[in-house]
């Protein structure tokens, strides 16, 4: 027993997933594992669903109106979750606030409690006054309600609460709102790119690793970001229509027996011309991100400095599936074909959303487990297996387990927020 | 009172108070403690010295409270075989915890090789440690300021502050940082900072029973070590990273990294 618990205390973070080959240093071990992973991705989805918002908000790119509240809404509902893969990555986990109270500014992490706290704000604010008006209808009818439920009274609370005081929903006080709404966003878009690049620059400046540093990586990272946002939003929009068309259809959605409600015919319609439209977005925004990956590959090449030749072995020989089959293969070049060849149709759209994203995963993989793959003595390798059956704590927070739960939440949390947020409302009580 | 009468007391105030203000200053504890401009720690290796008995690593481990038998170190000893077939080898076996008693190669993955002696070129081993850079990486990058470089030159972590990130492990070039597996923290080599400050040797210095390690003050010219760091051919390990280390190699090869 006394045995077994010393030999539990001898498990050195990285162990168990960690496989050493050849020359690697005694102290080496993949110690950024799948949370790492997670955490660039997750930044990334905020920051592009923010962006394909702030299309409709600031440039008024009137057609994406309602895909642009969608965003909103999800990219809020994706902001908390940008923060749990860092938590269950540490090992102090309950340390992790002197991050905000000590920042110690000449770390680039440093800057993520302002950075995140600000973004938060300002998505939080515009998130207001897109919905102040519903807020203040919501609460003037609910107090209008003779003998109301717990369930009335507690959202009568919850929407008062909401509107801070602020009643006057008046045309003019609207207008003032929508033009707020507008700055906001324009602030919001510098700000979300910054957060996502300083995700990469997180990365790109760790100059002990060869395959990190670059000061392309935070440009990388924002287009990446740009691009799975973007297709997380049409891909989760087109579900959510989906679902709704079925309620519609079917009518078993309180909304849908409303003599107002949208039919299944002007879902469908909305549905495809929104997907077009940001698929379109998001086609731009994938050139960009692919001729920036390529170019930075294609310099290293070219270059050949000295870390080239193990770099040269993970990425054309070790990890040529993951990186050349999975990420541009499967997650590049279909879904790009899928979207610019003629005769799209929302189907085809929805599923090249899919590939985007796990290419874009695999690209946020490739970055950080391939830059744990080879030794700093330039003299070995080290394999990483993701633990699936978790055998500590440790195993199941950097594990599949963790993975996971770090997915599921933002799905989670916007069904809640949707409840006083409706990512989908009837024109006149938003903007 | 009117507003005259109080911005007047108020500047008189002022005035009054800065004066014997003045006379305090923040204290830096950091400053108190170490601020000896005449000291400045480096450590030099004799790489022709080192047998690879791994005493040291030994030593270290016992002083610092590293677990014996956990597969991370503060310091480290790494063989390198050349073979006349113009081959490299490389290894570290547990960091040379037991020192070299096996003649053939740890190629990891629980794969060994056996090199004829005969077709042994040259070989020789090259012990390692926390370089304390003069512009630590580690430091830089760390987010809330847990580690930081005293004024003598020694890179230290404060284990109640450090969030277990990980960034400053990812920083350092030459792996020399880890989570320490009981306290989860990261964790390095201090020169043994707790035996330096009470005039002691640190415990790899000590223990070297070839006189390949040691230690002393570059500040001071007549330092035995500091003459030969002047007067000698010595090198730095990974200099292209810019981190100017204090560690110094007495024939060090290319190879070595």
């Amino acid at each position: 027993m006394v045995e077994q618990i010393a030999q539990h205390a001898m498990e050195v973070h990285g162990e168990a997933w960690t496989i050493k080959e050849l020359f690697t240093l005694p102290n080496e071990y993949i110690y950024w594992s799948i949370q790492i992973v997670m955490y660039p991705f997750m930044t990334g989805l905020v920051a592009g669903a923010f962006v394909l918002s702030s299309l409709y908000h600031v440039f008024g790119v009137e057609k994406l109106k309602e895909i642009a509240r969608f965003s909103l809404v999800f990219s809020f509902a994706l902001l908390p979750v940008a923060m749990m893969p860092l938590m269950l990555h540490l090992q102090q986990p309950l340390r992790g606030i002197h991050v905000m109270l000590t920042p110690h500014f000449t770390s680039a992490i440093a800057a993520f409690g302002i950075v995140f706290s600000t973004y938060g704000c300002i998505v939080a604010t515009e998130l207001w006054l897109v919905y102040r008006k519903h807020f203040v209808q919501s609460a003037l009818e609910l107090k209008a309600k003779k003998n109301p439920g717990l369930v009335d009274k507690f959202r009568c609370l919850v929407f008062t609460a909401l509107t801070l005081g602020a009643w006057d929903i008046s045309h003019e006080a609207i207008e003032k709102d929508h033009k707020a709404c507008k700055i906001m966003a324009g602030i919001g878009i510098p700000v979300a790119c910054f957060l996502h690049g300083y995700a990469g620059f997180i990365f790109g400046s760790v100059k002990a690793n060869a395959l990190w540093m670059t000061p392309l990586m935070p440009v990388i990272f924002i287009c990446s970001a740009v691009v799975s946002g973007v297709a997380l939003c049409i891909l989760s929009y087109v579900v959510v229509q989906e679902f709704r068309k079925f309620l519609a259809k079917r009518k078993l959605a309180r909304w849908a027996n409303d003599t107002d409600a949208p039919t299944v015919e002007e879902l469908e319609g909305a549905k495809h011309m929104e997907v077009m439209l940001s698929s379109n977005y998001l086609l731009y925004f994938m050139i960009a991100a692919l001729t920036l990956e390529i170019l930075d590959l294609i310099f290293r090449g070219y270059t050949q400095v000295k870390s080239w030749d193990i770099l040269r072995e993970v990425i054309m020989e070790r990890d040529f599936v993951k990186i050349f089959v999975m990420q541009y293969g499967i997650g590049n070049v279909l879904p790009f074909l899928m979207m610019a060849l003629p005769g799209r149709t929302v189907r085809r759209t929805t599923i090249a959303t899919v590939l985007v994203l796990f290419g874009v995963f695999m690209m946020r993989y490739n970055v950080v487990i391939g830059g744990q793959a080879f030794s700093l003595s330039f003299a070995g390798f080290m394999d990483y297996h993701l633990p699936i059956i978790p055998h500590n704590l440790e195993t199941f927070k950097e594990g599949l387990g963790g993975a996971v739960t770090v997915i599921a939440t933002p799905f989670i949390l916007f069904y809640f927020i949707n409840k006083f947020l409706p990512a989908f409302l009837k024109e006149e009580s938003s903007h | 009172m009117d507003r005259r009468d109080f911005l007047k007391k108020c500047v008189m105030v002022v005035a009054g108070a800065s004066i014997p203000l003045s006379a305090l200053t923040l204290v830096d504890p950091r400053k108190v403690l170490a601020a000896n401009p005449d000291i400045q720690w480096a450590f030099l290796v004799d790489t022709n010295k080192c047998v690879g008995c791994g005493f040291c690593v030994k030593a270290c481990k016992t002083e610092n409270d590293i677990p014996f038998d956990a597969n991370v170190t503060r310091t480290w000893v790494e063989r390198y075989v050349y073979t006349k077939d113009d081959r490299r080898y490389v290894d570290s076996p547990k960091g040379a915890l037991n020192g070299f008693t096996e003649s053939r190669i740890d190629l990891g993955k629980g794969e060994f090789k056996e090199i004829d002696p005969k077709n042994v070129g040259k070989a020789f081993f090259v012990p390692k440690l926390c370089n304390h850079c003069t512009t630590p990486p580690c430091t830089q990058v760390c987010p809330v300021g847990a580690t930081y470089k005293t004024d003598d030159g020694v890179v230290l972590v404060d284990r109640k502050w450090c969030i277990g990130c990980g960034y400053c492990i990812m920083a350092c070039p030459y792996a020399a940082r880890f989570f320490h597996p009981v306290l989860k923290v990261a964790d390095k080599c201090t020169f043994c900072y707790h035996r330096l400050s009470k005039g002691l040797q640190s415990a790899c210095v000590n223990a070297c029973p070839f006189g390949a390690r040691r230690m002393g003050n570059i500040h001071d010219p007549n330092d035995p070590i500091t003459q030969i760091i002047m007067n000698e051919r010595v090198g730095v390990l990974k200099d292209e990273f810019g981190t100017k280390p204090q560690a110094f190699y007495i024939g060090l090869a290319q190879e070595v990294r």
